[in-house]
């Protein structure tokens, strides 16, 4: 909880400088639905790795996923003229069929998440441009229907000018279904136990293997379902750059949210306000004129700072607790005086 | 060597104390050492026998007291300033590079050099040296991981001497041993002895604290009990100084009759020994203990019929219905719990609270529809275990690795009994926890027992074995030696089994 107040601290702060700073720019009703929309974007997919890194795992072919999702959902639909429910079933249970393979690699024949995740990340992108003969797909001017479900608006009652993006709510549903599932079901815990210690969780009868493979699945097709999105909201997917980087962003967001890369601890909320973090960051970097050239270096410095300061108040609190119990055992313990 | 001073002993601990978060680990604790001696140090698990050790060679520092070599006060404020001041400690784990050569162990860290490379040829020359002091005739070149334990210690001993030690610490070095390589242990203490070094023997092992000790300090509590000159050390009273008060006492065993067969093991195959069949059973009601020397594989066992491992071969039978576990689920399902040899690794979820702890394993058989969690049960659970065992916590929502070993360990007895298991299995049960909660998981043992609970615990404490076992397994090198019942067990008995195969072949 305490870690959620610090990161929705942190998205206030971030927005507010912003705000100050470039008051006409950065509160434009057309800025902020934008804003909107990728953070829901980045954010489905943030939750996803989230997952997976509670388990003491990584993915990091999550931007690879997408860009062979977004590649072959256009090249399914306008090439090979499947009908749109097929398309959409068949990518995610692509997506699936990734995940699981990824989670059967790491448990069964136990190799490293960051190996397994990183031939992933080679695989999938050299696939979406062999597929597509490294040549740039899009839906056209057809599928309109389809296409709203990432650049639809719902106007909302007492806001005149602000559009709620579709693809937000889309993020509220997975948020709240996640966290639902994280917290409330015995899997969630499951997961945040065998992240902790997966030896002990396993001498607890819990199918240790099997959450890994679960949790490698719902980031897998929370990155399909990604690519769909953002496929949908560009309209133009290039093979060999579609979604790049977008794993890093993913997992930074879920770090600064509260994650912790050694496992067992996180929280979906966190992890969504983490990628709103991010967003906003690059959104301010475009509109206060700061070279775009240093776009990485500010953000990487931020999410360093981010995690130092949560460290250092770990710290803090840990050594006023050793110093209570210190004090304590002195009372306690007349006989042994120092 | 220098000349002690005329009324001075070697080494003297003075009102030593050492605390640590939540437990006094010594309380101004007193220990002399003279020139050419082996003192015994003993006491049960958690007396402070390693912390003492800890501080003596430069690993922990001391709250209070001194620490004077030859009447002269010292600071050891690290393991190089222990080791300047000639004193070396043996691990009971060995601290051995075993990728690397017996020479190039012996020299680690400290290593001869000839313009800026290691000069091999002398490294290889004064190991040789130091092999002869404890007569472990190997090639210094030899990779320390083909040599057997025993003879892994050996090197461990020579490392010690090459650091001109005139104090070798020993701490439990004979835990994974078989007997003669014991034997041969043995000989090369007294042989260092004669030719005047010192040595602090740390053991479990009365007979051999009997057999090679000049004078034995015991601890209790992180106290001194008392010190026991040469001609009073014997078996009794050592045990009586050790556990502080009648060992009947100590040790609560209601008398009760054991019931129908509750577990039934034949002809079971663990992996990691494959050469022995093992076979057994476990009544209602009966505290059967499994002795034997560390690495003999009863933890292997516990494991297989656990689910952790999966057997080979064999049968295993619950309440007569044949049972084939894969996993540790199939096991909780059959009735099994294990409560296991490492808490901290296997047992318990540190960062996790004391209700998270114990409700884990039930999660599964309380869920609500579509696999929600029944927290309303687990609270429950929770707080009727942290009564009924007692365990010190300031509320079910204390995250456990804050609690002490002994509450720790009871976190762990919580999570199976709120499963209510027919069969418990106990690996070490009590290591590293304070005397009192020791007693309370006696206490447990016996109440569960008692309750129709078929008890099966792992122990490398003879006097745990002995007090609390309706009858006793022994295990050596994977495969049962024996079996002993309690009015046949004695100390002398189950150690001759524990190393039985040797005994046999030699």
């Amino acid at each position: 909880m305490k870690k959620i107040l610090g990161i929705a601290g942190l998205f206030v702060a971030v927005f507010v400088l912003t705000a100050v700073l470039a008051p006409r720019s950065f509160l434009q009703p057309y800025n902020l639905e934008n804003l909107t929309e990728r953070t829901a974007l980045f954010g489905i997919i943030s939750i996803g790795v989230a997952f997976v890194i509670i388990t003491g795992g990584i993915d990091l072919s999550i931007g690879s996923v997408i860009g062979l999702v977004g590649t072959l959902l256009p090249l399914l639909l306008t090439k090979y003229g499947v009908s749109v429910p097929v398309a959409l079933i068949a990518v995610m249970l692509l997506s699936l069929a990734i995940g699981l393979a990824h989670g059967l690699l790491i448990t069964k024949l136990r190799l490293q998440p960051f190996v397994v995740t990183l031939c992933g990340l080679l695989v999938y992108r050299g696939l979406a441009r062999w597929i597509t003969g490294d040549q740039t797909q899009g839906f056209g001017n057809q599928y309109d229907g389809l296409r709203w479900i990432a650049t639809g608006k719902i106007p909302l009652p007492f806001l005149d000018e602000f559009d709620l993006p579709f693809t937000f709510v889309i993020l509220a549903a997975v948020t709240v279904v996640a966290a639902v599932f994280l917290n409330k079901t015995i899997y969630g815990r499951y997961l945040l136990a065998l992240g902790r210690n997966e030896q002990a969780a396993r001498y607890s009868g819990i199918n240790t293997d099997r959450c890994v493979i679960l949790a490698y699945c719902i980031c897998s097709v929370l990155a399909g379902v990604g690519g769909v999105l953002f496929a949908l909201n560009l309209n133009s997917v290039q093979p060999s750059g579609h979604g790049n980087f977008y794993e890093l962003y993913a997992i930074a967001a879920a770090v600064l949210g509260g994650c912790s890369l050694r496992g067992g601890e996180g929280s979906i909320l966190g992890v969504v306000i983490g990628q709103a973090v991010m967003r906003v960051l690059y959104n301010s970097i475009t509109l206060l004129g700061i070279p775009t050239a240093l776009e990485f270096a500010i953000i990487g410095a931020v999410i360093l700072a981010g995690v130092i300061a949560d460290e250092v108040v770990k710290r803090l609190a840990s050594r006023r607790r050793a110093a209570i119990q210190a004090r304590d055992l002195a009372r306690g313990q007349p006989a042994s005086k120092t | 060597m220098n000349e002690p001073n005329e009324n001075a002993p070697l080494l003297e601990v003075r009102g030593v104390t050492k605390r640590f978060p939540g437990v006094v680990a010594l309380d101004r604790v007193d220990l002399k050492l003279n020139c050419g001696e082996v003192l015994a140090v003993i006491g049960e698990n958690g007396a402070g026998k390693s912390t003492l050790m800890k501080l003596l060679a430069g690993i922990e520092r001391p709250d209070a007291g001194q620490i004077l070599l030859e009447g002269k006060p010292v600071e050891i404020d690290s393991v190089q300033t222990a080791l300047s001041a000639g004193i070396s400690l043996i691990h009971q784990e060995l601290n051995l590079a075993d990728n690397l050569t017996v020479a190039a162990n012996i020299f680690l860290g400290r290593e001869p050099r000839r313009c800026g490379l290691i000069d091999r040829k002398r490294i290889e020359r004064e190991a040789q040296a130091h092999l002869d002091k404890v007569g472990l005739r190997v090639s210094p070149r030899t990779i320390v991981s083909t040599l057997s334990i025993g003879r892994q210690q050996m090197v461990e001993i020579a490392k010690a001497l090459s650091t001109d030690a005139r104090i070798l610490i020993m701490d439990e070095p004979t835990s994974s041993l078989s007997q003669q390589e014991a034997d041969a242990l043995f000989r090369v203490i007294c042989d260092l002895r004669a030719h005047g070094v010192s040595i602090i023997y740390i053991s479990h092992r009365l007979g051999e604290v009997h057999r090679l000790a000049d004078r034995v300090t015991v601890l209790r509590d992180g106290r001194n009990a008392s010190d026991l000159p040469r001609e009073r050390i014997n078996h009794d009273a050592m045990v009586k100084l050790m556990v502080g008060r009648d060992v009947s006492q100590f040790y609560h065993r209601t008398p009760h009759e054991p019931g129908e067969t509750v577990l039934e093991v034949s002809r079971l195959v663990v992996p990691d020994n494959p050469r022995h069949a093992i076979s057994f059973s476990l009544r209602r009601g009966e505290i059967v203990g499994i002795a034997g020397l560390v690495g003999a594989g009863r933890t292997e066992l516990l494991e297989v019929l656990f689910g952790v491992r999966r057997p080979l071969a064999g049968r295993v039978k619950i309440g007569g219905k044949p049972v084939f576990m894969s996993n540790p689920l199939d096991a909780i399902r059959a009735g099994v719990a294990l409560v296991p040899e490492d808490r901290k690794l296997q047992g318990l979820i540190l960062e996790m609270t004391v209700r998270e702890n114990i409700g884990l394993p039930g999660l599964w058989r309380h869920r609500l529809a579509a696999g929600f969690q029944n927290k309303q049960r687990e609270r429950r659970d929770a707080a009727e275990m942290i009564d009924k065992l007692a365990i010190k916590t300031p509320g079910a929502e204390q995250v456990v690795q804050f609690l002490s070993g002994g509450n720790q360990q009871k976190v762990v007895l919580g999570k199976w009994l709120a499963l209510a298991p027919r069969v418990l299995l106990l690996d070490e049960p009590t290591r590293g926890i304070d005397v009192g909660a020791k007693q309370e998981i006696y206490h447990l043992m016996d109440r569960l027992a008692a309750s129709g609970v078929a008890v099966l615990f792992v122990s490398s404490e003879m006097e745990e074995i002995l007090g609390m076992a309706d009858r006793v397994l022994v295990m050596h090198e994977g495969a049962l030696t024996g079996e002993l019942p309690r009015d046949e067990m004695t100390e002398e008995d189950v150690m001759q089994l524990a190393t039985r195969h040797v005994a046999a072949a030699g």
